[in-house]
């Protein structure tokens, strides 16, 4: 039987890995991220997760172990933030592109300098084309359900790529929520065992990581990118069928209130949260807001995006990245790219927000809902505003 | 060790880690050490290569020269993929995923990829004690970018980055003791070895891949397109490395030390310097600098062995 209890959501977090009964962790310690590392190998060392736990001297080492340890036919997870996303960077292209069925929980922290722990979406956006899928949980329940489903997803022989969850740094890491932890045989009737279509094996041997010239690079490029994109269906179906089994359906792009909305908030993250309060506030003051909130990141749901806010006058967008000198937040430069090519679209308006841990309170949405409205009538929604700047 | 050469060409085995038709230069002394390992450690092995020269000899898509499984992630990680390799198939046998069976797990790089950008992987690799051999392929500059200086170039020889001009007379440092930083780590085993002496080198090999843990063998891997060198010298070069005392064969197991090649009486660096273009600029007087250090250094090395003889 499930349980529902009281959890700090990296301890649920931490259940789900256990749960998914991985084979392998490597992982090099970073706030916030070590709440998850230290039960994991809690777990491991009471014999409560029989796993490998490899304590690396480095986030580039931990990418590169999960690199060897999923070309072995492991089940393989790992956790970091910020920096140490920064220092494992370059493995993570790489794990992509040998279809390396890694999941990784990324504890959403901001880049330095100047060095700050607390939670923004700067380290996810700096490696936005990864190749990775990419999936952002709102809350506790959530984390240990994407965490959960993203094995079966990444593993699943038509997908076959690494898989990252995003949760934001404190804001979700460390507070304690309720969460339903599932049994070890409703997991194990979702997840089957992984079974590698390839792995290092001496009575098979295969070549992996083989470099290209430029007569087969850009073959490779376009099956990778292909592959990212067909994964969407399958990780509909996976979602589906873990809703089928918990209740608890999940779908690329999720909504609220937003029919009949003429202005949708757009947030990725624990701002979900935040921003139906504000809706719902703003709701029983008779403004037409909803609110708009993007699952999936990658592969992008053009689709289901499009469907959710081709009624709207106005996408307020909530940026937690900068993209020093271009053209808007990362987040916002997409959508109003992925806008361009539908006739009558909504205007984007792209706020940059709860930079580094600064709170972003229901009565801010309100806020910027009213800057909206001026930076609409005066013309002026070109760019982006930095919201809350101290002056 | 003499007799055994008589006979041990037999013994090795046939098959090979490694095919013909590979794209390495001619001459190539590292793509010998690569095939007398892959004989040593025979076909249940799984490689785990660094970026460099072995690498895109081996492996250009859709081909490839590996007979056994191998892996190539990135420059500075053939330490810690290896990490993951051995503990992936550890767990994958404990967990009865897969067939129990021994397997040695190879990680190989340049001078480059293990004494510059590999260190720190490498470092922790051995620190946690995996079960795996580290070979790391000293040809001492980084030649498959076009032979810049490393960490691992000997003091005077010239590379693109360390030319001989009119004020430095190519590099001015002196070549890191990396077979010495894998000792004090204080694993089983660590060896040095040249292909220029193959049935050393096997034997070295297969006495790594016993040892419960981390083993790490340094083999000098002459290079004839980096060091200027005829391609018909590469045996001859690594002979007289070894015979000068500037490239010593030994072992530390357990820490205690063993000379493997004892050289009565050390040839002057001369000789192996005339040989190669990249030493061509050297005066008398830096010959004497180096002969100076090369002797030192190879006292140092026997006072080891000696202490080792004493220890109980």
């Amino acid at each position: 039987m499930p349980k529902r209890v009281g959890i700090e959501v990296s301890i649920a977090a931490s259940e789900a890995v256990r749960l998914a009964n991985v084979d392998a962790i490597a992982a090099y310690p970073i706030t916030p991220q070590t709440h998850i590392v230290e039960h994991l190998s809690e777990f491991v060392a009471n014999g409560e997760l029989d796993a490998e736990f490899i304590p690396v001297e480095s986030e580039h080492s931990a990418m590169s172990v999960c690199c060897g340890t999923s070309a072995a036919g492991a089940r393989t997870f790992t956790c970091t933030s910020s920096q140490g996303l920064a220092l494992m960077s370059e493995i993570i292209f790489i794990t992509s592109a040998m279809q390396l069925p890694v999941v990784m929980i990324l504890a959403n922290r901001s880049l330095s300098g100047p060095l700050s722990i607390w939670n923004d979406h700067t380290d996810v956006m700096m490696v936005r084309d990864c190749g990775w899928i990419q999936v952002f949980g709102e809350n506790g329940q959530e984390i240990f359900d994407l965490t959960l489903a993203a094995f079966k997803i990444a593993e699943d022989h038509r997908v076959l790529l690494p898989f990252m969850v995003n949760m934001d740094g404190f804001i979700l890491s460390h507070v304690i929520e309720p969460v339903e932890i599932m049994d070890q045989e409703t997991v194990d009737k979702f997840l089957p065992p992984y079974k590698p279509l390839y792995r290092l094996d001496p009575d098979n041997p295969v070549t992996m990581g083989a470099f290209a010239m430029p007569d087969l690079y850009t073959e490779t490029k376009k099956a990778q990118d292909e592959r990212l994109k067909d994964s969407l269906p399958v990780i509909e179906d996976v979602w589906k069928e873990f809703g089928d089994l918990t209740g608890r359906y999940y779908k690329p792009i999720e909504t609220y209130k937003a029919e009949g909305a003429k202005t949708l908030f757009v947030t990725m993250g624990s701002f979900g949260e935040t921003a139906s309060t504000a809706v719902d506030a703003m709701r029983e003051e008779g403004e037409k807001v909803g609110l708009c909130k993007i699952r999936l990141w990658r592969p992008f749901p053009y689709e289901a995006f499009w469907d959710a806010v081709k009624g709207a006058e106005t996408l307020i967008v909530i940026d937690r990245a900068t993209s020093y000198g271009g053209p808007g937040g990362p987040v916002a430069s997409e959508l109003r790219s992925a806008l361009y090519t539908w006739d009558d679209t909504p205007k984007v308006v792209d706020f940059i927000a709860g930079l580094a841990g600064r709170d972003v309170a229901p009565r801010d949405y309100q806020e910027m809902y009213k800057r909206a409205q001026e930076r609409i009538q005066s013309g002026d929604i070109a760019g982006y505003e930095i919201y809350g700047v101290r002056e | 060790m003499e007799k055994f050469n008589v006979y041990a060409v037999r013994l090795l085995p046939k098959g090979e880690a490694i095919a013909p038709g590979h794209r390495a230069c001619q001459g190539c002394g590292e793509v010998l050490g690569v095939r007398l390992v892959g004989k040593a450690l025979g076909r249940d092995t799984v490689v785990a290569c660094a970026t460099g020269c072995m690498e895109i000899i081996s492996s250009p898509l859709p081909t490839t020269s590996w007979r056994v499984p191998w892996i190539h992630v990135a420059f500075e990680n053939a330490a810690a993929v290896a990490s993951g390799v051995e503990a992936g198939l550890k767990v994958l046998m404990r967990k009865g995923k897969i067939p129990k069976k021994k397997i040695n797990v190879l990680a190989m790089g340049g001078d480059g990829g293990t004494s510059d950008i590999g260190l720190q992987a490498l470092s922790g690799a051995l620190e946690r004690g995996h079960n795996l051999l580290y070979v790391c392929y000293d040809n001492e500059a980084y030649m498959n970018t076009g032979i810049q200086r490393s960490s691992s170039t000997p003091f005077g020889a010239a590379t693109t980055t360390s030319p001989a001009g009119k004020l430095k007379p190519g590099q001015m440092t002196w070549k890191k003791n990396m077979p010495e930083i894998a000792v004090a780590h204080n694993i089983p085993y660590v060896a040095t070895a040249c292909p220029s002496y193959p049935f050393d080198l096997t034997e070295k090999v297969k006495k790594a891949a016993k040892v419960d843990g981390p083993a790490y063998i340094h083999i000098l891997s002459v290079c004839p397109t980096g060091w200027r060198l005829p391609p018909d010298l590469t045996i001859r070069a690594g002979r007289l490395a070894v015979e000068t005392g500037i490239f010593p064969l030994y072992e530390v197991e357990e820490g205690k030390y063993h000379l493997s090649i004892e050289v009565p009486k050390l040839r002057p660096v001369e000789d192996y310097f005339k040989i190669q273009g990249r030493f061509r600029h050297l005066t008398p007087d830096l010959i004497g600098k180096i002969q100076e250090r090369v002797t030192k250094e190879y006292n140092k090395l026997l006072a080891k062995v000696r202490f080792s003889e004493e220890m109980p």
